[in-house]
């Protein structure tokens, strides 16, 4: 290796090294940029495999030059410790870095330079981008399903009055503060039924009666989830205590519940709601699709909420049961004061992990026939008019669900830092 | 002893009368009309019924009553039970009684003996051979098998992924540590659904007809109507496959005799070379000597109509099949990778430590001493995400991938329009996977718990 002295950096011929090695991996990602970009190849003169991986070979002599383990520079440091710290490590570095360059140039001008987002019809979009004439157009359709164009401020009130009612909690004042558990347990979900059930379904006060099977888009995915996510907490609190009971029949048949539940796809509760559920109910007695599509997701979703919450309970330490019992408490005072509390703050996480796949799962109620968003790409995407634009459809569906989950995602983070006890 | 007697005696009760409705039909069904009115739809369940009261009895043969009940009045003990057996009891009459008098109204009666009728539809894409005059029930067993494919494959590819993107969330290179990171964030939070049909509608529709497709690997065919891939024909294919399995014994052996030389003697056999040695050698002699060969039936192209072209011959995998494994193995990766993750930053530095500094190598530090530990960890929950991909693949049936849910409880469903028979059955399918790969996950923790005093 003596031959090679002169490419052993240390910190004596720092300054020459360094130049030289940040020359070279300048020189490479500045090939792949203009390659990328302008479509000019600096070392076309080089045969054409060579060409093609002198890049990673240029950029990888210049990484090798500027790995010098405490060269004194700050920055220099910085650098060799995050994306340098091995050969390995410099080739991976490289490789990502290319790609991103290399997958910039396409990306962007299909999504932004040569996309169309004027004009109202197909004949718009004659560029070789994508078309958000279509979303523009489809927009409504995608939030509101099939629900009258001159009727969607009915929607959005009562989502507004839901929500308003949801914040209460933030205004209480210390005396209140009691019976928020009670609000939001019993009387919020009533209240937001009455809404939701009086101004998007209609019927009274001069609205006009909508039925549910024109509901759809994103609305409805909202209101899905927002039904499910109400009941299936009690639901999944009540089989968590009755999976931890003493009581064998109880215990055996929150178990069974709870197996049988976590044991199928939800896409056949969903079929069994539509087909099946039908037949176990009364002939004279009829039930909406979509009460009976929120009654199995909740069904289902509960036992998920249950595992979830018997974590919790499994999680304190005996003790605090026999602290409870000790001082006189029976089964239902203890739980509701010592035990549920704090089993409830230990599983934010999960609960919200749960919730967020309850969100996640909406979409599939598509297969029964409810137009809520993916449904409504399907029916967009059949349509002879806009044939041809699945990809810019189900890209902002997924940006619009990405940024939904992504945000609940992080609220739970900051719900569980808020909620942190010291134990 | 006498709750473990009854236990098998309803287990074996269970087994019989499953084994009569399948094979020979209602059992029950001659006994008098007025028990079968009543009872008949319920039937259906006995055998489930009769397993969980056998389970129930075993388990309390184990466990006498808890101290937890000491103190506690008789009253108070089995009026809750009472009243919520009650509860479920008389939900379970309602819907039958109701159930009975739907089927009466409608004159459809109740049975599986339409799973020997001709089933007369067609599936697309199938392992075995079917065409529209088999039964109902080899109908069944065929869309079971295109669901465990597609489970199969996921589980493979989403374990590559999870494995290297978990990995890569712990490397000390800024850049790779991002990107999987934000792989993560970006996959796991979209609906997996909305990936299916993105990858269905969207990216896959974009591929070149039959026609224009270029070569990959110089012999298969990426095109829009599938990937065309060379078959392998066999000659004296079951000699090829004695030899695998020799070979397979043939390591567990030696992996058997160098953990013992190591802890006898503490000498380190180099073992993954020479299972790789083994693996490779002892199916290739089979070529020389126990006369197998391998040819390969390349996929030509062929014009069916001016302007519809295909590739025949090899083996052709459907867009669906390829649009189901790649959502599902991207989606499920990302779970997989957290779980990696997440087993590998609970082993304790101290326990690294420690180990070097017994004088292991990195490479034996991290056999011998971290990934037994990360095992530990890693393996419940990534079943658990296993057993997820099983369940999610029966979303297939949005995509008209024939699986068991489109082809049973969709087509076959619509065709005999028997939905209380074919949705159990659908449902007990799955049930019965997870319960299986569970009760496999508790007995594999019980294991390899930490044995401690």
């Amino acid at each position: 290796m003596n031959k090679f002295t002169f490419l052993k950096s240390d910190r004596s011929n720092i300054q020459t090294v360094v130049a030289s090695g940040l020359l070279l991996v300048t020189i490479s990602i500045l090939d792949v940029l203009l390659n990328s970009f302008f479509k000019i190849n600096l070392l076309s003169f080089l045969p054409s495999k060579i060409s093609f991986f002198s890049p990673l070979i240029i950029g990888l002599i210049g990484f090798h030059l500027i790995r010098i383990e405490y060269s004194g520079n700050k920055y220099l440091d910085i650098l060799n410790k995050n994306i340098n710290t091995t050969t390995f490590n410099a080739i991976l570095t490289l490789v990502i870095i290319f790609l991103v360059i290399k997958a910039l140039p396409p990306s962007l001008s299909w999504m932004i330079l040569d996309a169309n987002i004027s004009g109202d019809s197909k004949d718009a979009c004659t560029g070789s981008g994508a078309c958000w004439t279509y979303i523009k157009v489809w927009f409504r359709r995608f939030m509101y399903g099939m629900y009258p164009n001159e009727q969607h401020w009915r929607i959005n009130t009562a989502f507004i009055l839901v929500i308003a009612l949801g914040t209460f909690g933030l205004f209480a004042t210390e005396k209140m503060k009691k019976y928020l558990a009670l609000y939001y347990v019993f009387i919020y979900p009533i209240m937001a039924f009455l809404i939701i059930y009086y101004l998007i379904s209609g019927g009274y006060f001069g609205l006009e009666w909508i039925e549910t099977g024109a509901w759809g888009g994103l609305s409805l995915t909202f209101i899905v989830s927002f039904f499910c996510l109400i009941f299936c907490f009690p639901l999944g609190m009540i089989l968590a205590l009755g999976r931890r009971s003493s009581l064998p029949a109880v215990r055996y048949i929150s178990i069974g519940y709870i197996e049988f539940w976590r044991g199928v796809p939800l896409i056949t509760v969903l079929f069994m709601s539509s087909v099946m559920f039908p037949m176990f109910l009364p002939e004279d007695f009829f039930m909406d699709k979509l009460v009976r599509v929120i009654i199995a997701i909740t069904l289902f979703e509960g036992a998920y909420c249950a595992e979830v919450i018997r974590g919790g309970l499994q999680s304190l330490p005996r003790g605090q049961y026999d602290a409870a019992k000790s001082l006189g408490m029976g089964y239902w005072k203890m739980h509701i004061f010592v035990i549920l509390p704090q089993a409830l703050k230990l599983v934010i996480p999960g609960i919200c992990n749960t919730f967020l796949a309850l969100v996640k799962d909406t979409p599939l109620i598509f297969v029964v026939g409810l137009a809520e968003i993916a449904g409504m790409l399907a029916l967009a995407k059949t349509n002879p008019k806009w044939l041809g634009f699945a990809m810019e459809g189900y890209i902002f569906a997924s940006i619009i669900f990405w940024i939904i989950c992504y945000a609940m995602s992080k609220y739970s983070y900051n719900l569980e830092a808020k909620y942190k006890t010291e134990r | 002893m006498k709750f473990r007697l009854l236990a098998y005696l309803f287990f074996f009760i269970g087994f019989a009368d499953l084994f009569v409705k399948i094979f020979y039909g209602n059992i029950f069904s001659d006994l008098t009309e007025d028990y079968y009115e009543i009872a008949n739809p319920i039937l259906v369940f006995t055998p489930v019924i009769f397993f969980s009261i056998g389970g129930i009895f075993l388990k309390e043969s184990k466990v006498s009553m808890s101290l937890e009940n000491f103190g506690t009045t008789r009253i108070k003990y089995y009026s809750p039970q009472f009243i919520c057996l009650s509860l479920v009891v008389l939900i379970f009459l309602f819907f039958t009684f109701n159930a009975q008098m739907n089927m009466e109204n409608r004159g459809i009666d109740f049975g599986f003996s339409f799973l020997q009728q001709e089933a007369s539809f067609d599936m697309q894409f199938s392992l075995m051979d079917y065409d529209g005059q088999d039964p109902y029930w080899w109908a069944y067993v065929v869309a079971l098998l295109n669901t465990l494919l597609v489970a199969f494959l996921g589980i493979i590819f989403c374990t590559i992924i999870g494995v290297i993107v978990g990995i890569a969330r712990l490397s000390p290179n800024f850049l790779i540590r991002n990107t999987a990171a934000w792989y993560v964030e970006f996959f796991r939070n979209i609906p997996l659904l909305l990936q299916i049909f993105f990858w269905y509608y969207a990216a896959l529709r974009a591929l070149p007809l039959p026609q224009d497709a270029s070569p990959l690997f110089g012999v298969t065919y990426l095109t829009i109507k599938g990937y065309y891939m060379p078959a392998f024909l066999w000659n004296n294919l079951n000699v090829f496959v004695y030899s695998v399995i020799a070979a397979i014994i043939s390591i567990i052996l030696i992996r058997y005799y160098a953990v013992k030389l190591r802890d006898t003697e503490g000498k380190q056999l180099p073992v993954f070379y020479i299972s790789l040695i083994i693996l490779i050698v002892l199916p290739a002699l089979t070529f020389l000597v126990g006369g197998v060969s391998l040819n390969f039936e390349i996929p030509v192209l062929k014009q069916l109509s001016a302007t519809s072209y295909i590739y025949d011959g090899g083996i052709a995998v459907p867009p669906e099949l390829i649009a189901l494994t790649l959502a599902l193995s991207l989606y499920t990766a990302t779970f997989v990778a957290e779980c990696v993750r997440a087993g590998i930053q609970g082993i304790s530095k101290g326990q690294k430590e420690a180990a070097a500094s017994l004088g292991l190598n990195t490479n034996q530090v991290l056999k011998l001493v971290i990934m037994p530990q990360a095992l530990r960890i890693i393996i419940p929950p990534t079943t658990n995400q296993y057993l997820n991909l099983t369940k999610n693949s029966s979303l297939a049936a949005a995509i008209a991938y024939p699986d068991l849910v489109l082809v049973f409880a969709g087509t076959a469903l619509m065709q005999t329009g028997r939905a209380i028979e074919i949705v159990s059955i659908t449902m007990l399918t799955y049930l019965s996977i997870s319960l299986a790969i569970a009760a496999l996950m508790n007995w594999y923790n019980k294991s390899i718990e930490i044995k401690e005093k």
